[in-house]
């Protein structure tokens, strides 16, 4: 019996603010607040309140029938819970139907695995308890930043308890096996994988409003019977996609909501087909076969690797100074440094350093606050020179102390 | 297409971009198979002899590292017709004047043929002009720049031939608000009565709409580009040793934005003392620009070369770790594609043309001379960042060819004489 499961990502960066050179050693505060603040303000009206409202509204006209999983940032998570309670509010009003499952990640939205096994970790707690305290939920399914995956990963993520994770179904872990089922990852024996259908969760996410697209217009009753054709033995289709496709990827002017208002009413139409949550599916189904992923895979571009974020040399350079700076952050035992510190952890950061698609001129997937990647590689490595400054100098005063101690 | 091109400079014998544009147009639009009579101010004294031997010699003046298949194609297509004159570019009516006496001096009697100042002589230059036009047949009209104007109209005259008018720059780009009015006016005549204008950049286009009220329709842009031959050979660069060098390479004049460069350099030698700055180039504002660094006390930083030439600036290019380009308006400025050539990062200002077709360079407002420096400092400390550019940049050259930009030509042709045969 098929299940549809749906899982929505909800993440907005704290941009940085334009650090000179020349602020270097002046100024300590690194985040564009104002813009961050208008950012937040206009996605709040396009998206998170109104399609907050339609996936409660539907959930009570489904009883139980329609559940889904939410994937919050700690990023986001720091942003409503300063700035829109109201927000926040909708996401708990989501949680109290017990319909809605909250996924666990690295609170900060970073690629903290790669480089910090020890800050992949206290990540991981940090967020499962914030969930935890804002939702009531323990979470029980991980999906890693961009939903990157690994066999490694995976291994880890199982030591951590859980027992679901997420990745992007691409033929280069599946081959020409289905991305439609349940999948135990190599080296692994209770966590399971679950797999995004790229194809329909891209007809949706991407080509929505594509109006050179030949299936335009998509209708909910058009998708959902696409869905009903999928065969009977396979199990799980995963439909993986941003929040914010909702009103801020695809407009509200493309129909988009009146889609996702009338889709759960044709997908249940099917007598077989039912939602469920991404713990729920893996619970409820046997592993179909081992699945093998040495190298990290990403849901990002055609390359589904990590290379939008560690791709070209500065991307590296910025990551290996970031990273560099742990052991000192840690021993200033400020929690103030260790927020900065982690906030310059968010994987967009790095991702406006790409040169990938920069050079094609492809502004509608570069949308960046920078003009150019050389202009977010130089206000990155000005800001961490700057902490690394307020880090030595509060060492260096740490010492002066010691050494009056000392003396007296 | 036949056409009649009031040109300047060919290699080489160039001062500057506007002779790399002419002879980069000039080549591909032969290679696309229109017949163009090149006819080109000529200073007989200064270089007469040379210029009749590589002409009857080789057909054109090509230095070795050009020749390659499409040679002979020019050589067939084109044909040059020199005419006595001391007009080059870059002239102003001052620097006119210095020229016309030193001539008359060392050659008095030739020299009474030349106007006696700038102005004179581009009149002259047209009637001379005017006596070619009755001889030859051609299509289309194309003229570069004010200086050429008096020509192509009384050539437009006399033939009843189409004009497209291409502008390179400005009065108002060379001499901000202190533009020269007698110029302007056979700007705005040429700017006129061309039946196409094409502007090198949106930045160009712009201006001529905003300052002579021309009708936008009226205006084609066609970015300038790279030779694809230099683009293949690019690279061979000098190791510059311990210490990093920053070039400023073009005429140290109001439009080109010394003043700026030197400013900046102050700025960062305050943060990274072991840092050289090289103004090269020569110009009005040279002295002022001397004493400016006197008074800085950056003088031990900071060198003047003088004006340079063929290998010396090949040579500056392959010594820099970096150039700055901070006009203050600067139509398309060629420049920092030769600089991507040699491998060297670019930093421009926005206020230039050229800004609107590169990615792979950092750019900045001219008077924003913090941001200048603090971009000048970001280079020369993170090799990575200088690397990402230049690779990228080399990827970006080999996009910007003429033939594209000849095709966009010879499309502007199409609409100035729509009955013209396309070939020959």
């Amino acid at each position: 019996m098929p299940n549809v499961c749906l899982y929505f990502q909800v993440h907005q960066p704290r941009r940085l603010r334009r650090f000179s050179f020349f602020d270097v050693g002046h100024l300590h505060d690194y985040e564009d607040e104002a813009e961050n603040r208008r950012i937040l303000d206009r996605i709040a009206e396009k998206c998170y309140l109104p399609f907050g409202a339609l996936l409660l509204q539907l959930i009570g006209e489904y009883g139980g029938a329609f559940r889904f999983a939410l994937s919050i940032s700690g990023v986001l998570l720091d942003q409503i819970e300063r700035h829109r309670p109201d927000v926040l509010e909708s996401f708990q009003r989501l949680a109290a139907t017990k319909c809605v499952e909250f996924l666990n990640e690295t609170d900060s939205h970073s690629l903290a695995f790669l480089f910090s096994p020890r800050e992949f970790r206290a990540q991981i707690l940090r967020h499962r308890e914030r969930i935890l305290s804002l939702f009531g939920q323990e979470g029980r399914t991980f999906r890693h930043t961009e939903l990157i995956y690994s066999d490694a990963l995976a291994t880890a993520v199982e030591k951590m308890g859980y027992r679901t994770i997420l990745a992007e179904g691409t033929e280069k872990i599946l081959g020409r096996r289905s991305p439609n089922l349940v999948y135990r990852p190599a080296g692994c024996k209770k966590l399971k994988l679950l797999l995004r259908n790229y194809r329909l969760s891209d007809d949706v996410a991407f080509r929505f409003s594509d109006r050179n697209w030949a299936e335009y217009p998509l209708t909910a009753q058009k998708y959902a019977h696409w869905l009903h054709r999928i065969r009977r033995e396979e199990a799980v289709i995963g439909l993986f996609m941003d929040y914010e496709t909702l009103g801020e990827h695809q407009w509200r002017e493309t129909g988009i909501f009146d889609f996702f208002r009338n889709l759960p009413g044709e997908i249940l139409r099917h007598p077989d087909f039912r939602f469920q949550t991404p713990a729920e599916a893996a619970a409820a189904h046997e592993a179909a076969g081992e699945i093998h992923s040495p190298a990290f895979i990403s849901w990002a571009d055609e390359e589904r690797d990590t290379t939008a974020w560690l791709g070209n040399a500065m991307q590296q350079d910025a990551a290996r100074m970031l990273y560099g700076l742990e052991a000192a952050i840690r021993h200033t035992k400020d929690p103030d440094h260790l927020g900065t510190w982690r906030m310059l952890q968010t994987s967009d950061h790095l991702y406006y350093m790409c040169t990938k698609w920069f050079s094609d001129g492809d502004v509608h997937r570069y949308f960046s606050p920078f003009e150019s990647p050389y202009e977010a590689y130089i206000n990155y490595m000005n800001i961490l020179d700057d902490l690394s400054r307020s880090i030595r100098g509060k060492k260096e005063r740490h010492n002066d102390r010691e050494t009056r101690t000392l003396s007296l | 297409m036949r056409i009649l091109m009031f040109g300047w400079e060919f290699p080489p014998w160039m001062s500057g971009g506007l002779g790399t544009a002419c002879y980069g147009i000039t080549a591909a639009l032969a290679g696309l198979g229109h017949r163009i009579t090149f006819v080109l101010p000529w200073d007989e004294e200064a270089g007469a002899t040379s210029f009749l031997n590589l002409v009857s010699t080789a057909g054109i003046p090509v230095s070795d590292a050009d020749r390659d298949d499409g040679t002979e194609t020019l050589i067939r297509r084109l044909t040059f017709r020199p005419l006595p004159s001391l007009l080059h570019p870059y002239l102003d009516p001052k620097h006119y004047q210095t020229l016309y006496l030193s001539k008359r001096r060392r050659f008095p009697e030739t020299a009474s043929v030349y106007g006696p100042d700038l102005i004179a002589e581009v009149i002259r230059y047209s009637r001379a002009s005017g006596v070619l036009a009755r001889t030859l047949s051609f299509d289309v009209i194309h003229a570069h720049d004010w200086m050429t104007v008096p020509a192509a109209l009384l050539a437009r005259r006399i033939s009843g031939k189409p004009l497209v008018l291409h502008i390179h720059s400005l009065e108002y780009d060379r001499s901000g608000e202190g533009a020269n009015e007698e110029i302007c006016a056979i700007e705005r005549e040429g700017l006129e009565k061309a039946d196409r204008i094409i502007a090198v950049s949106h930045r160009t286009k712009r201006m001529i709409v905003e300052r002579y009220a021309i009708h936008p329709q009226k205006i084609s842009v066609v970015h300038n580009a790279v030779s694809q031959a230099e683009a293949r050979q690019a690279c061979r660069t000098e190791e510059s040793g311990e210490r990093k060098m920053v070039l400023f390479l073009g005429r140290i004049t109001f439009q080109k934005g010394p003043d700026y460069f030197i400013e900046a350099a102050s700025l960062v030698l305050k943060v990274l003392p072991d840092v050289t700055f090289v103004m090269a180039g020569a110009g009005d504002m040279m002295g002022r620009m001397i004493e400016r660094v006197a008074e800085l006390g950056i003088g031990d930083r900071f060198h003047f070369t003088g004006f340079l030439q063929g290998e010396e600036i090949e040579r500056i290019f392959s010594l820099s770790d970096l150039y700055v380009m901070p006009s203050v308006s600067e139509p398309f400025g060629i420049s920092p594609l030769e600089a991507m050539l040699y491998d060297v990062p670019v930093i421009l200002s926005r206020q230039s043309g050229v800004s609107e077709i590169l990615k792979h360079a950092l750019k900045v407002d001219f008077w924003d001379v913090r941001d200048m420096a603090a971009k000048i400092i970001a280079v020369l400390k993170h090799p990575v960042l200088a690397r990402a550019m230049t690779t990228k940049a080399l990827d970006e050259l080999r996009k910007i060819r003429w033939e594209i930009a000849a095709e966009k030509i010879a499309l502007v042709y199409r609409e100035a004489a729509p009955g013209a045969s396309e070939t020959e």
